[in-house]
């Protein structure tokens, strides 16, 4: 259990906020996967918790031990950084992969190259 | 109070992000096609990322973010390798 | 210099990656991260990878600022969207932009903003015609977009690395 008794207040009250705005970005983009009615609109959901949500909870993490331990405590940034360069290859691959898995199977969620379709993606 | 302040918000956060990991696991469930259910992964290892984390502040060793660091590449690699399978049906060619 | 260190970022980079991830300043790991570093930069050279110079410092931070503030921006956009407070005639679809940057690195990096910002994916290019084209969420007027992208992204990415 941490030792909290020893954080100021407003370390504590800023740390809460951080982890609460954090947790409902990542749950809104979870919700949203849910929500959303295809394929490609539904890949755009967690992207919500990867950036933003990740951002406040790393945060949080590093303000908690930076006042905790009394020296900066810097190595969450790794992580936002690995975020930030991994869920772009992640998603890249995945819409390519589902591009061509649509080409493949005739369904009209390719866009053409003149005309970019309005309406994207397969139904479902 | 600052003790109040903090468990509570932690508790709260943690039962946020074990709702976003059941709508994820919703997902994955429910997806009609394989690609929708690679998106539910994907979302499931961030959430269980940032879950992970809490649990760090909350026990107040920096261990978990080791955990946390390996969650994120593993999802990385996982995610990737289940997209690459999707697009050519092998992983390594 | 060039022998020695093939790639300065990159293996300035990995030595900062290894002092975060030890999270100490000690010479030994100093030495050590130093170690990694300079294999690493030898490692990716026999790759074989393309040169390219990083210009402009200036330029990079402002982008830098300015992809964050979007990042912000249109996470509480989509926030909205989620929630169900947002137009409900809302309409997704995929949008052509051409594209002038051809520097891999450059492209790369553009890909990574793309992606990363809630809204907007990077969903093909061709690097014959040099047409990309990205799937936004919620797309008003195509020309707007096509606007955005290149005046906030591609131009000073332009600047950095053309």
């Amino acid at each position: 259990m941490i030792e909290a008794a020893q954080l100021p207040l407003w370390v504590a009250l800023l740390t809460a906020m951080f982890l609460l705005v954090g947790a409902a970005f990542a749950l809104i983009g979870s919700f949203g996967l849910l929500r959303l009615a295809n394929f490609y609109e539904r890949a755009h959901a967690p992207t919500l918790g990867n950036t933003f949500g990740t951002a406040c909870i790393l945060a949080a993490s590093v303000l908690c031990f930076s006042v905790q331990q009394s020296r900066p405590m810097l190595h969450e940034v790794l992580i936002a950084i690995f975020a930030f360069v991994t869920t772009p290859v992640t998603l890249m691959v995945l819409v390519r992969a589902v591009l061509f898995r649509d080409r493949l199977e005739g369904r009209n969620g390719m866009p053409r190259p003149e005309v970019p379709s309005r309406t994207a993606g397969p139904p479902g | 109070m600052s003790a109040v302040v903090l468990i509570w918000s932690l508790s709260i956060a943690q039962a946020l992000l074990a709702l976003a990991s059941v709508c994820a696991v919703i997902r994955i469930i429910r997806g009609p096609r394989a690609q929708d259910r690679v998106v539910g992964v994907d979302a499931l290892f961030v959430n269980a990322m940032l879950l992970v984390l809490t649990f760090g502040i909350r026990s107040g060793t920096s261990l978990y973010f080791e955990a946390a660091l390996v969650i994120s590449l593993l999802g990385f690699a996982g995610t990737l390798a289940l997209a690459k399978f999707l697009m050519r049906g092998e992983v390594i060619e | 210099m060039t022998r020695l260190l093939p790639f300065p970022l990159l293996s300035a980079g990995l030595l900062a990656l290894w002092l975060l991830l030890n999270q100490t300043l000690s010479p030994g790991q100093i030495c050590l991260g130093g170690l990694v570093a300079l294999v690493g930069g030898w490692l990716f050279a026999r790759l074989g990878p393309p040169q390219t110079k990083v210009r402009r410092p200036g330029v990079i931070i402002r982008l830098c600022v300015s992809v964050m503030t979007d990042i912000l921006r249109s996470n509480f956009a989509v926030a909205r969207i989620l929630l169900g407070r947002g137009n409900p005639q809302r309409s997704s679809g995929f949008v052509e932009i051409p594209l002038a940057l051809r520097d891999p690195y450059g492209l790369a990096v553009l890909a990574c903003i793309i992606t990363s910002t809630p809204g907007t994916l990077w969903a093909s290019f061709n690097p014959a015609t040099g047409k990309l084209i990205i799937h936004v969420l919620d797309l008003i007027e195509e020309r707007v977009w096509i606007e955005t992208i290149k005046n906030r992204y591609e131009w000073p990415l332009r600047e950095i690395f053309e």
